[in-house]
Order: structure tokens, then sequence, then C-alpha cells
């Protein structure tokens, strides 16, 4: 049973809409689909001295991926490159069952396998924009 | 409760109410399929054509059995064109591997946007293979075959394969129309009844169709199964699709030599119980009175439309009215997405639905949109499922809209 899926935290971070738009300059875009559903996300990335200057997310999903593009907004934006690069492991983990105060409002979504793919949709972006910014050298 | 429902193990012990609405995706298994899997599994199991001890020839009997209700199902001329599947995709790939040598390079495969993938991307690689391309048959705000535009779809058309009905709008194609362009061009017709299966026994010798798949799974039999029947002559025409045991006549190191149809194209041990299943499926079928569930479908089908139009913000894609078409219905609501609405109405309704794009991409472009909500009806279905649904909804739309 998801009776908690839909809890007021998870429909107010979706509802928050933290890091919603597009970036006029970024310095990297990745875009990801949800093959399930069609869901996709873009996500626009400035780097500047190994440091996320800004951050912002363009996503057409349910309550779940949005509300995780907004959380992926609140941990990536303004940190390093390095710690977004541990956040994709980091909610994979999570959604298995490993404690992170980060995604604590997602714990229901444990219980529903099918919709993992909703919550690390976000962070899958991150990592394929942080890939391809690492492959550009 | 609807009487038929003793038919269904399903629904023998419920502890809260099963409000199953995504029969378009799998139905649930009628009692008689799954009784003849148990009794083939417990009493007979044993391999088919090879044995001669009398539980194999027990078991080879009742396979045939069921080859010889699939060629009844669809009033085959005979069971020798009868090929068991792993079900309609399986079906629709060795369909195209039958046909791709007919094609060249430049001619045409006349597709449709209501396809669901499995009757498009093995297309798309024959076409590939063979220097040939698809041409989409449009679809009309009503969601179906505008057939309208046929005559000027028509160059180069070898091979017209279609849906025999939408898993996503629930229009029934006009077979006929289809016939005519095909008698008129040359064309071969193949049709997808991966649906229309589930909504009583077919005629393939009436619809004039060259080639028929359809999976075990949606009409009350069990998963892994299904049926492609063909002409014999095209069935004939073609080299095998797999290699390996049951689909031979002689095996050297250097060549082999093929079985005829419908063997040539079962290599390996075939899902026997899986088949005999189907078989007691399809009997099933055959025995109920398919005018009755007929209007018992386009009853619940009217109710549910007419429930969906009448709520704020909703959107129906396709047909509204209950004509031509099967229970299958698919909709949005506004500033909701499907999968929250499936997965609300599961929680907290006991309502099974789908959510997606019901593996018809093409055809959410066509709409423009990502995913739909899709509710479909089965015989054991009742005006409580739809009541669930429509009540569900509504909730739902005050809960997130």
């Amino acid at each position: 049973m998801n009776d908690a899926l839909y809890d007021q935290a998870i429909i107010a971070e979706a509802r928050s809409k933290t890091g919603a738009g597009r970036l006029d300059a970024p310095t990297v875009t990745a875009e990801c689909d949800n093959p399930l559903c069609g869901d996709r996300i873009t996500v626009d990335l400035a780097v500047q001295d190994g440091a996320i200057s800004d951050l912002a997310h363009k996503t057409r999903g349910c309550l779940l991926t949005q509300a995780s593009a907004s959380l992926l907004a609140r941990y990536a934006k303004g940190g390093d490159v390095a710690a977004a690069r541990e956040l994709r492991a980091a909610i994979d983990a999570f959604v298995k069952g490993q404690d992170d105060e980060r995604f604590a409002i997602l714990t229901p979504v444990r219980n529903a396998k099918s919709r993992w793919d909703c919550v690390t949709l976000p962070f899958q972006a991150l990592a394929d924009a942080l890939a391809d910014l690492e492959k550009r050298g | 409760m609807n009487p038929i429902r003793q038919d269904f193990p399903a629904f023998d012990r419920l502890d809260r109410p099963l409000h199953f609405l995504d029969n378009a995706a799998t139905s649930q298994i009628c009692r008689p399929a799954l009784e003849a899997l148990v009794r083939f599994e417990t009493d007979d199991r044993s391999n088919v054509k090879r044995g001669v001890y009398a539980r194999a020839e027990r078991a080879s009997v009742a396979f045939d059995d069921a080859r010889k209700a699939a060629m009844e199902f669809l009033n085959a001329p005979s069971p020798e064109e009868i090929v068991f599947t792993s079900g309609a995709t399986l079906g629709l790939n060795t369909a195209a591997h039958i046909l791709q040598d007919r094609l060249k390079p430049g001619d045409v495969i006349l597709v449709s946007l209501l396809e669901h993938h499995s009757n498009l991307v093995p297309w798309q690689l024959a076409a590939e293979r063979r220097g040939a391309s698809l041409r989409a048959i449009p679809v009309t705000d009503g969601g179906r075959l505008d057939l309208e535009r046929l005559d000027e779809l028509a160059d180069r058309v070898k091979i017209v394969a279609v849906t025999h009905a939408s898993n996503v709008t629930g229009a029934i194609t006009d077979v006929a129309r289809l016939r005519a362009f095909c008698d008129a061009t040359g064309a071969l017709l193949v049709l997808d009844g991966a649906q229309r299966a589930a909504h009583g026994p077919l005629d393939v010798q009436a619809l004039g169709c060259d080639l028929y798949a359809f999976s075990g799974h949606k009409c009350f039999g069990p998963t892994g199964i299904g049926v492609l029947w063909g002409r014999y002559d095209l069935l004939d025409s073609a080299p095998p699709f797999l290699g390996g045991g049951e689909m031979i006549r002689r095996v050297s190191i250097e060549r082999s030599t093929f079985a005829p149809p419908p063997h040539r194209y079962e290599a390996g041990t075939p899902p026997i119980g899986g088949a005999i299943a189907l078989g007691a499926a399809l009997a099933w079928s055959m025995a109920q009175d398919w005018d009755r569930l007929g209007a018992q479908e386009r009853e619940l089908a009217g109710r549910m439309l007419d429930g969906l139009a009448s709520l704020p913000g909703c959107r129906i894609y396709g047909d509204t009215g209950t004509q031509q078409r099967i229970g299958v219905v698919s909709f949005e609501l506004e500033d909701v997405h499907a999968h929250d609405v499936c997965q609300l109405l599961d929680s907290d309704h006991g309502v099974m639905l789908r959510g997606g794009h019901h593996c018809a991409q093409p055809l959410m472009e066509r709409f423009d949109t990502v995913a739909t909500v899709r509710a479909s009806l089965a015989p054991y279905n009742d005006g409580a499922d739809v009541d669930a649904l429509l009540n569900g909804l509504e909730a739902v739309r005050r809960k997130l809209a």
C-alpha cells in the first residue's frame, strides 16, 4: 500500500517548483526520459570554478518527479561539482533503504518500486550533464 | 455482483474489492484456462510429439486440440494455419519476417498512427533490411483511422499492417474498407488483434486479412502464449524465423530441411501448458453470449464516458460514442499526471488503471500529450467498477488539481 505516497510534504515540494525553468547560457545541458511514461526532464547547469553556480530544470512529469526535481535544485545548486556527482548514487541508495535526511520526504516511494525511476530521473539528468562536462575536459 | 465472476478465480478470495480496469494490458485468467493448465502440469506433463508413452500421448492430443480451438475461435480454414507464438509481439515479428522478402527497395509498408509499438517496430526493422519505408494512415480527432485518406497513401504499398482495435481509443478498425484497398492495390493485410480478441470470437475469412496475431493473456488465458494465423501459402512461402528442434524435417551438419507450417515457426519445445490453457480460454470465450456481453460492455463504456465528460477538467481521447469500439477509454485530468491518477486510484479506491503512453508514442504525439490514463473493460466488470472509478477521479481531482 502506498497510502502516504501523496502526502502533503511531497505535494508541497512538487508545487514549490524550486529551480524550475531554463538557464539563458548553461555550461551544460542534459535531457533525460523515463521510458515507462514518457516523462522528460531537461537540466541546465552553469558551472564556474568547480561549483554549480546555477541550475534550472524543465520537468514534464508526475508529482514524484517534480518533487524530486525540486530537491535536485535544492541540493545541487550552489554546491561543488564533486558533491553533485555523489547525488545520483545517494538517491539510488536512499530508495533502496539507506537513511539520508536530504531525501526523507520521499520515504513512501521506497514501497513503490515501479515509481523509483520517477524520483531518480532528475538525478540521472544531473549525472548525465556532469558526465558530459567531464568528457569535454 | 456480475455472475460471470464465478468463472474467474481472481474474484474467489478478496479482502477488498477488485476494480480491475486494466484489461487492455492483461485480463484475468478464466477458470477453465487455469484448470487446464494445472491439469496438464499435474497429470499430463511431458513433451509433445516425442514420447510414445500414454502421458505424452495425452499431452500431444491436448496440444493439438488447443490448436483446433484457436482455429475455431478465428474461423480459420485449417489448424495448419495456426502458429503458436509467445504473444502478439512475436506473432507480429514473425509476420514481418514472413512478408519481408516480398519487399523491394522503395516499397512501402502502410501502418497507422494508432499502432502499438509491437505493430510498428517489427515493420521498421523489416523495412530497414529491405530498403523499404513506412507510411502511416493518419488518425481523426475521434481517434479513428482516417480511411478517407487511404487512396492518397497508396503508392507502392505492398503491406498494410494495422490494429484491429486501438489499445488507446478503443476504435474498431473498418477492415472491409482496408480489404477493398488491398484488393485494389494488391497489398497484403496484417491485423494486430491483441485488443480485439478479448471481445469475442473472430472470423479471419470474413475479415479477409492475410495474417492475424493476438495474445493469450489479454483474452483470459495465460501469459507467454499467443497465436499467429496466416494463409497457408504465405506461411509456406518463407524460411523459418528461429532454428531448433520441432521445426525441422532432416538435419545434417551442413544444412537442414524444414518442417511445413505451422511447425516451421515453432522451434523448440512449445509452451505446452500455456497453449492448452489458451485453448481452454478460447473455448470459454466461444461458449459466451457475446451479444449480451457486448451490450453490457457498451452500457458500461457509455456510463464511463458520460461520467468522464461531466468531470471538470477531464479530456477524453478519442470517440465518446459507444458504437464501433471496444471498452477502452483514455483520458487525462487537467494538471494531474496520469501516473499520479493511477497510483491514487489504486491506493485510495482499489481501482486498477494504466497510465502512460500505452506503447503508442506516435499517437500520443498526434494528440499532443505524453501520457494518458486508460480504463479498459472485460466481461467481469460491472457498474460498481465504473462508479469506483468516477468517484475516485473526483476525489483525486479535489486532492491534486
